[in-house]
Formats: C-alpha cells, sequence, structure tokens
C-alpha cells in the first residue's frame, strides 16, 4: 500500500477510536467558543468594530486550532508511547511519514471542525464580517499556518514523557499566544516585542489567515516565517521519532 | 531452507544493564523456535530488535535479508501485541481491517475469524473482551498479513489450560501452512508442545540451542531433598546436576533421573531423613545452565550470598 493510503488508515482509526469517547470530542469543539464568548463578545468596542472584531475571531480561531494541535498532538503521541499498542503498530510494515502524517490529518480535521462554532458566534454577537469565499479562504490558511504547532506538538510528545508533555505544552501554548498577539492584538506591543513577535508561528498565522480573510499585502516575513518552521520541525519530529523506542525508565 | 533472520554478535544495552550480550543467531524456515529463558533473559529484547522496535547496541540484526527498520523487510513478519494493549474503543471486526490494510495480501477477516475462534465478536469492542479473548486476537493479529516469520512474545501466559491448547492447535495449523515462528515463553510446557528447536536464554546470552529431546534432558530436572549429615558424599553421585542447602537443615539436590539417584542412595548405605521428590522449575533447571561446569558441585547459595 501506498505512503498515502496508510496515512488515511491511520487517520480513519485515530478518529474512530476519538469519537467513541465523544466526551474528549465536546472537549476540543467547544472550549474555542467559549473562549471567544469570554473574551471577546463582552468587549463591546472590539465585539462593535468590523476591523478588530474580525481580527479578534481570528485570533481566537488561531489560537483555538493552536491549542488543538499542540495539546491532542503534545499529550496524544506522549501518552501512546506509553501505551503498549503503539509499539505493536511500529512493528506493522508502514513508512515513519505514514504516522506522522495520519496525526496530522485527524487532529487537523478535529482543529478545523472547533473552529466552525468560533466563526458561528464572531458572525452573529460580533461585527466580524467576511464573505463565505474568505471565510473558506481563511480556513485554507488557518490549516496552513496550523502546520508548525503540529509539528511542534509532535516533538513534544516524542521527546518528553506524558506528565512532562502537558506542562511543557501549557507553558508554550500561553507564550506562543500572548507574544502572538492572539489575546492582545500586536498594535498594543512595545516594539522589542512586535520584533520578537514576528519570529513566532503564532504571529505569522495571525497574520496570514488576516490577509486571506480581509486582504491586503502580505509582508513576506510572514510566508517565509510559516514555511521555515514546518521545514525544521518537519526535520525535528521524523528525526525524533526514529530515534524513539517507546518509553523508557532509567 | 533459507534464512528468514540472522542476529550476528549483537549486543543491546539499556543504560548500564546488559539486556542481550553478544548474541548470535540465525532462523532458518520451516521450524516453530523455542526461545526459552527466565524472566529479565532477554527474549523480549531479542525479539523487539527482530521487529524493528530497538536497534543494537553493538553488531548486526537482519531480517530477509535487510534491516528491521525499513518498513518494507517488515511485509512478511507478523507480530503480535501485548493483550492489554489493543485499543479498548475499536471492534474487533476494525482492528482486524486496520492491520490487514498493511499488508499485500492478507487473509480474509472471516478466515481470521474462524481459525482463531473470533467469529461471534467481530462486532464487540475489544475492552468488552476476557482475558482469553483479547489474547485470541492478539495472536490472530500476527496471522493476518500471511506472515513467513512469525513472532510471538509469552503468547499463552495466563491463560487456563483449554484456552492454551486451543491457541496451540490454531499456531499448529498456522505452521503448517508453511509459518515460520518463533515463541518465546518461561514454561517449558509450552515450548514442548511446540518447538523444534528450542533456544535457551539467560542473563542475555545464549546458553544452549539444540533439538527439543536434547534440551528436555539438560532442562527437565528432578528437585530430591532431604536431611543428612552426608549431604556433600550424596552431591557426588552419579546424575547429580547440583546441590542447594535449604534454611532448614535440609539439602536439596537437582538430578537427572530421580529414581536412579534415589536407587544410588540407598545402595550407598547414607544415613537420611525427610525425603521429598518433585519436578523442578524451570528457574531452577536454569541455573545448571547458567553456572560454569566446576561450580555446580558442592554449591550452596547461602554461602554465595554471604
Amino acid at each position: 500500500m501506498s505512503t498515502l493510503a496508510l496515512t488515511l488508515v491511520h487517520a480513519k482509526y485515530t478518529l474512530i477510536e476519538t469519537a467513541r469517547i465523544p466526551v474528549a470530542l465536546i472537549g476540543s469543539l467547544v472550549f474555542p467558543a467559549l473562549a471567544l464568548l469570554f473574551f471577546v463578545v463582552p468587549q463591546r468596542s472590539v465585539a462593535d468594530s468590523p476591523e478588530f472584531a474580525t481580527q479578534a475571531v481570528i485570533s481566537l480561531a488561531v489560537f483555538a486550532i493552536m491549542s488543538n494541535s499542540l495539546f491532542s498532538f503534545g499529550l496524544n503521541i506522549a501518552e501512546n508511547r506509553e501505551k503498549p499498542w503503539d509499539p505493536y503498530l511500529r512493528t506493522l510494515p508502514a513508512p515513519g511519514l505514514a504516522r506522522v502524517f495520519a496525526q496530522v490529518f485527524s487532529t487537523g480535521t478535529l482543529g478545523v471542525a472547533a473552529i466552525i462554532p468560533v466563526i458561528v458566534i464572531g458572525g452573529l454577537f460580533t461585527a466580524a464580517s467576511a464573505s463565505v469565499f474568505h471565510i473558506v479562504l481563511g480556513l485554507v490558511a488557518l490549516a496552513v499556518g496550523a502546520l508548525p504547532f503540529m509539528l511542534i506538538g509532535i516533538c513534544i510528545g516524542y521527546a518528553l514523557s506524558a506528565k512532562a508533555a502537558i506542562a511543557v505544552v501549557q507553558v508554550v501554548m500561553f507564550a506562543l499566544a500572548f507574544a502572538g498577539g492572539l489575546f492582545l492584538p500586536p498594535v498594543l506591543f512595545a516594539d522589542w516585542l512586535n520584533t520578537l513577535s514576528m519570529f513566532l508561528p503564532s504571529r505569522q498565522a495571525r497574520e496570514f489567515v488576516i490577509w486571506a480573510v480581509t486582504g491586503g499585502n502580505l509582508e513576506p516575513w510572514v510566508w517565509i516565517g510559516i514555511a521555515a518552521w514546518t521545514a525544521i520541525m518537519l526535520f525535528l519530529a521524523l528525526f525524533l521519532f526514529r530515534r524513539d523506542e517507546g518509553h523508557r525508565f532509567r | 531452507m533459507t534464512t528468514l533472520a540472522q542476529f550476528d554478535h549483537v549486543t543491546r544495552r539499556f543504560g548500564k544493564v546488559l539486556a542481550v550480550d553478544d548474541v548470535s543467531l540465525t532462523i532458518e524456515s520451516g521450524t516453530i523456535l523455542g526461545l526459552l529463558g527466565p524472566n529479565a533473559a532477554g527474549k523480549t529484547t531479542l525479539i523487539s530488535l527482530l521487529e524493528g522496535l530497538r536497534r543494537p547496541t553493538s553488531g548486526t540484526v537482519e531480517l530477509f535479508g535487510g534491516s528491521p527498520g525499513d518498513y518494507r523487510n517488515r511485509q512478511r513478519l507478523g507480530s503480535t501485541p501485548q493483550e492489554t494493549a489493543l485499543p479498548v474503543t475499536l471492534r474487533v471486526g476494525e482492528v482486524i481491517d486496520f492491520v490487514s490494510k498493511h499488508f499485500e495480501n492478507p487473509l480474509s477477516k472471516a478466515a481470521v475469524a474462524e481459525e482463531f475462534g473470533l467469529g461471534d465478536l467481530l462486532k464487540r469492542q475489544t475492552g468488552a473482551l476476557s482475558g482469553g479473548q483479547k489474547r485470541r486476537l492478539s495472536v490472530a493479529l500476527a496471522f493476518v498479513g500471511q506472515p513467513k516469520l512469525v513472532l510471538l512474545d509469552e503468547p499463552t501466559t495466563g491463560l487456563d489450560v483449554e484456552a492454551r491448547r486451543t491457541l496451540w492447535d490454531a499456531l499448529r495449523r498456522q505452521h503448517e501452512r508453511g509459518a515460520t515462528v518463533v515463541v518465546t515463553s518461561h514454561y517449558l510446557e509450552e515450548i514442548e508442545a511446540l518447538a523444534q528447536r528450542v533456544v535457551v536464554m539467560g542473563q542475555g546470552r545464549i546458553l544452549a540451542d539444540d533439538t527439543l529431546p536434547a534440551i528436555l534432558s539438560r532442562v527437565g530436572l528432578r528437585q530430591v531433598q532431604l536431611v543428612s549429615d552426608e549431604a556433600d558424599r550424596i552431591g557426588r553421585l552419579p546424575g547429580v546436576v547440583r546441590q542447594e542447602r535449604t534454611g532448614d537443615g535440609a539439602t536439596t539436590f537437582y538430578v537427572q533421573d530421580s529414581d536412579a539417584t534415589i536407587v544410588e542412595l540407598v545402595r550407598s548405605g547414607i544415613h537420611f531423613t525427610g525425603l521429598t521428590v518433585r519436578g523442578a522449575t524451570l528457574e531452577e533447571a536454569f541455573l545448571t545452565l547458567t553456572e560454569p561446569p566446576d561450580a555446580r558441585r558442592n554449591w550452596n547459595r547461602v554461602e554465595a550470598a554471604q
């Protein structure tokens, strides 16, 4: 079987497994929408301005898919490495790339599903607006911008034990969210923070999706940054995957 | 006979622990090879090297002429998950489908279900299966891809007699259809029921590699326990492999033929009391293989510990 076919097989069964425990599904679908309701909708100065509201909805959509990617990749992989089913799967004739891609596919599918309530709430309760075409374009941009987060999650999952992964994922997630302008807009940043921010995948994803939805100029640092993070993290993920031999006790 | 897998001076360390120590072994087609040894003898590590899960610290492991780390070389390899490993939310039929998608020429789901008695369970989630059912499914997964070489790590540990015999029968049928099987166990009974060639491991090394009857004569020992002032004389009787003093003043002798040894003992006129005879466990028998020959006689566990 080809790598692509095996990727889809692994993604399919990962999704079936997740869907059989509905609480897990509800958690990842509901959390981003709640964040939007608590952080954006009550601030009418933001919620009533079409420009700021659209940017805020996009920022939270990026935050949602980022936390989704970091958590489900970092934790699932770290946990799976400690379960004996995973070593068995590694004995099957499937290339490492197929298993990495399968995790990208399955979590990506869930992540995109988590964005839909954010868009619906943003459309109904704030002044945020975009055409259907631009929303679809935004989702595609979001999927592309999410690649570095998924790969960072994969690296955390393969590098750390499950308990360590929880802590590291939370630190990484909030650092990237704040410094990337997902909670506070970058216009409020000091110059040094703004410069630092431009090197982070969260800021790059935010700008990339805003560009896809609202148009304007795409600064080169945005797409170069996303491409660079994806390439470096893919390389590191493959290295950690090949090095991995399951959980080791010392 | 063709060579399916080969270990060439393979050593594997985990930190300071030497799990596999300079092992060379060739696995050829057509046999059921029993890998026998006590816990922590290195059996599972040896299997995981062949599955591509671990790499040797030194030496080379070959599977179908290539590296086990390359997934293409695992196309004709069947291995089995621990029965606690099955994903609890997936159904039995789904697990079989999932695994069979990896192979070019898999058995049909119906054939797998029939061979391993899973026909009525295909719609059940694996979390709802009994221990024996989980074990049957785990072992069945090793045969889904119609492999040339099957690795089974402790396939029937913890099963009752009936379930164990059912699984053994299925394994023998699969072997007759052309699968070469490597089965690890710390039960002599299991190895006796299945294996034609037996490799005995202890402390990471291969202690013996021979036909089943030859191995049985070396590890199928009996224990003779008695109290006597002349234990050392008894230890020099023919057929006594090893002796050790137990805590309560008695001495245990490991012998190849307890009947013959007791006849000799009575003829010798040595005074003794409290005679009991029982089979030696495999762990006890292994000690006779792990010790150097000159240390076998008059060996005393209590003194050695001090």
